[in-house]
């Protein structure tokens, strides 16, 4: 039947077996972590069969995570632009406040399974950094949190949770001192802990396997859109949107959406002062294909092959690169990726707290940002959903300085 | 290939039991305008390969030395181009063995094609790309077949032993034996020489068709010798820019630095210390 052949359609098989998205993708790192990957892979593939893994993960998704979470109807928000219905598939209701967690989980089980002790990762925003001392803690286990300097004094409230829960919190000084510097930072110390060492990849970057299986993990919350569309509108959506900072929340929401091709998708990046001007970290807007952390995708660079800064008033898009899938797919043209500034961000924190009663984090902002340039080709007979990938407690001392400032 | 490269040369020409000694330097460290005299210097010392490192932003496999070298020379505007012409400088009155290094990205951004021509139009004879595994990157493996350009690959204490038959089929001129688990510039002093020969062995055992270099946390003449007792020679980086960087730019920085190099390859000549026992 046609609707069962699906899901193997253009879009539903990649990666190749060794990492490729068309030519994104692949594993361009140092040997020492060749049989590490190689190691990786085998245990990840083995786990994706094992009935009793599929069942662990899927009952600390539920139990501890608090899965499945909301698709909430935004009627006032709706009603502001009176064009289709909006909905907020709700991530900032999972534990520790934002969808990280759902890949934390899923890699420390990978971790125990494969006998490692010592967990690192690297954090932007700091959310992925609290998921994985979260997971960590729950187990038992050792963490390490690599993040940026400037991080570490724009999400303080998330240092301080990382701590509180037990994890060593390190510094990193080099480059623009954010995501970018943190992951080579983790890279750097993978490389010289390999034997015992597990590294979290927190989005869905990285070498082959860790796009796929980053995407694996977070998919649960486009699996779960599905099923809640159908039972609350009877039918899939025709907007969906998610912001893209590596593009973890985006793909785990629309990977499962990509065979249903009437579903439009749309991946919103940070401009930050402008994608026309050298502060912005919209990567697969201003980018061109390069090789960074690992694989082949779209990256800020100079004429020089040099990694640009990005830049981006939120912590966890501020980075030049993006998981090569999202090249894959904007190259197809199957996903629309669109950019939207610092300012207009910070305008749709203010939209949707005011509009909803729920603060969004920076990042979630993006996406609730380009409401006002899609809505309006929208009709009233549509409905659209929103990732609302993490709640804004940890931003609110940028919100604030923002709301005082004229 | 049917003819020999420098590199080949160099190793066929080596008889006695004195160890090849390669060093590496950051192209433009610590000022682009003294590279081409730095490395007369070095070869004048007793350098027998040099290492030529292409700097780059986010070199992930490098610790705190390289970073800060890459970093000086981004800062000095040093780029592809830059470093082509620092070749062929060097060129005019040197045949050292040139392997240019370092990461894939500028390489990319700089075109594949171009980057190999120039490469051999400048007389550069080797290349090590360290996030470019045997096997990843086929087009690179054809271009270096193509210009002539011998493909130098790492192996490392974690790599297999079909692994490092891969590597060695996929290399020509030296194979590259990291002897630690590490980014470059780990210190492991004695650690090193003595967990490091069992891995050696297996290095010797499968690696037949290349000579083997070993490098990553030699810090001095009685390291390498420690080390390399079982290979062809030694390799030494972060050392040698740590010690430019501790006396750049005093007087007479490049001429110490030539007396540096000569104790790392021959020991102290006046008070020579024994081996370890
Ligand atoms: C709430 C939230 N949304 C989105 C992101 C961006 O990451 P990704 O693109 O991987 O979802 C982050 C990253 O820190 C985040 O905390």
């Amino acid at each position: 039947m046609e609707i069962e052949k699906k899901p193997d359609s253009r879009f539903g098989s990649s990666p190749d077996d060794r990492g490729f998205y068309g030519k994104f993708g692949g594993r361009y790192v140092p040997e020492i972590l060749i049989p590490a990957l190689d190691d990786l892979a085998g245990a990840f593939f083995a786990a994706r069969k094992d009935p009793a893994f599929q069942q662990q993960f899927a009952s600390l998704l539920h139990e501890y995570v608090g899965r499945e979470t909301p698709l909430t109807y935004a009627g006032r928000l709706s009603e502001h632009f009176g064009k289709a219905r909006i909905y907020l598939k709700r991530e900032d209701l999972c534990h520790t406040g934002a969808h990280k967690i759902n890949n934390a989980i899923g890699q420390v089980l990978l971790a125990r399974r494969m006998g490692k002790t010592r967990i690192i990762a690297e954090t932007g925003a700091g959310q992925h950094g609290v998921a994985t001392a979260t997971v960590c803690a729950y187990f038992g286990m050792t963490c390490i949190i690599y993040m940026g300097a400037e991080d570490i004094v724009r999400q303080k409230l998330n240092v301080d949770r990382m701590r509180l829960l037990g994890a060593e919190v390190r510094p990193v000084e080099s480059g623009a001192k954010t995501l970018s510097n943190a992951i080579n930072e983790a890279i750097r110390d993978w490389v010289s802990n390999v034997g015992d060492t597990f590294y979290i990849i927190g989005s869905a970057v990285g070498p082959h396997p860790y796009p796929l299986m980053v995407r694996e993990f977070q998919s649960v919350i486009g699996k779960e859109t599905i099923d809640q569309s159908l039972e609350q509108e009877g039918r899939l959506p025709d907007h969906v949107l998610a912001c893209v900072g590596g593009g973890s929340n985006a793909i785990g929401m629309f990977h499962p959406l990509l065979p249903h091709e009437n579903v439009r998708l749309y991946g919103i990046e940070a401009a930050g002062e402008g994608v026309q001007t050298p502060r912005h970290a919209a990567t697969l807007s201003g980018g061109l294909p390069g090789i960074l952390h690992g694989s082949l995708s779209y990256l800020l660079q100079t004429q020089y092959g040099q990694i640009a800064e990005a830049h981006s008033v939120s912590a966890g898009l501020d980075y030049p690169g993006v998981g090569p899938e999202h090249s894959f797919l904007r190259d197809s043209g199957r996903v629309t990726y669109a950019a939207v500034t610092d300012g207009e961000a910070l305008d749709g924190v203010r939209l949707l707290s005011s509009k909803e009663g729920i603060i969004p984090a920076l990042e979630t902002a993006h996406a609730i940002a380009y409401l006002n340039m899609m809505m309006p080709g929208t009709q009233p007979d549509e409905f659209v959903v929103i990732n609302c990938s993490g709640r804004g407690d940890k931003d609110m001392e940028t919100i604030a300085k923002y709301m005082k400032s004229p | 290939m049917s003819n020999k490269g420098r590199i080949q040369r160099l190793f066929e020409k080596r008889t006695g039991p004195e160890k090849i000694m390669s060093l590496f330097l950051t192209a433009g460290y610590p000022d682009p305008s003294e590279t081409v005299e730095l490395v007369r210097e070095l070869e004048a010392s007793g350098a027998d390969l040099l290492e030529l490192g292409m700097p780059f932003s986010d070199p992930l496999a490098d610790g705190p030395t390289i970073q800060y070298a890459s970093k000086v020379a981004l800062e000095q505007g040093v780029n592809l181009d830059s470093i082509f012409d620092m070749i062929v400088e060097i060129r005019k009155n040197s045949q050292i063995p040139i392997v240019l290094m370092g990461y894939i990205n500028p390489v990319l951004r700089y075109g594949l094609e171009a980057f190999f021509y120039k490469a051999k139009a400048s007389d550069a004879d080797g290349i090590i790309l360290p996030d470019v595994p045997p096997g990843e990157f086929p087009e690179i493996e054809d271009l270096c077949q193509k210009h002539g350009i011998d493909p130098i690959h790492l192996v490392a204490p974690n790599t297999s032993d079909s692994r490092m038959q891969e590597i060695d089929r996929a290399s020509r001129g030296f194979v590259y034996c990291v002897s630690v688990t590490g980014v470059t510039g780990t210190r492991e002093g004695d650690e090193v020489s003595r967990s490091v020969s069992g891995f050696i062995q297996r290095v010797r055992k499968n690696v037949t068709r290349n000579p083997v270099l070993v490098g990553f946390g030699i810090r001095s003449h009685a390291d390498a010798m420690a080390v390399s007792s079982e290979t062809d020679g030694f390799i030494v980086g972060s050392a040698l820019i740590d010690y430019i960087r501790g006396i750049y730019p005093g007087p007479d920085w490049v001429k110490k630095t030539g007396d540096f190099v000569r104790e790392l390859k021959y020991g102290s000549q006046i008070r020579q210390e024994s081996p370890r026992m």
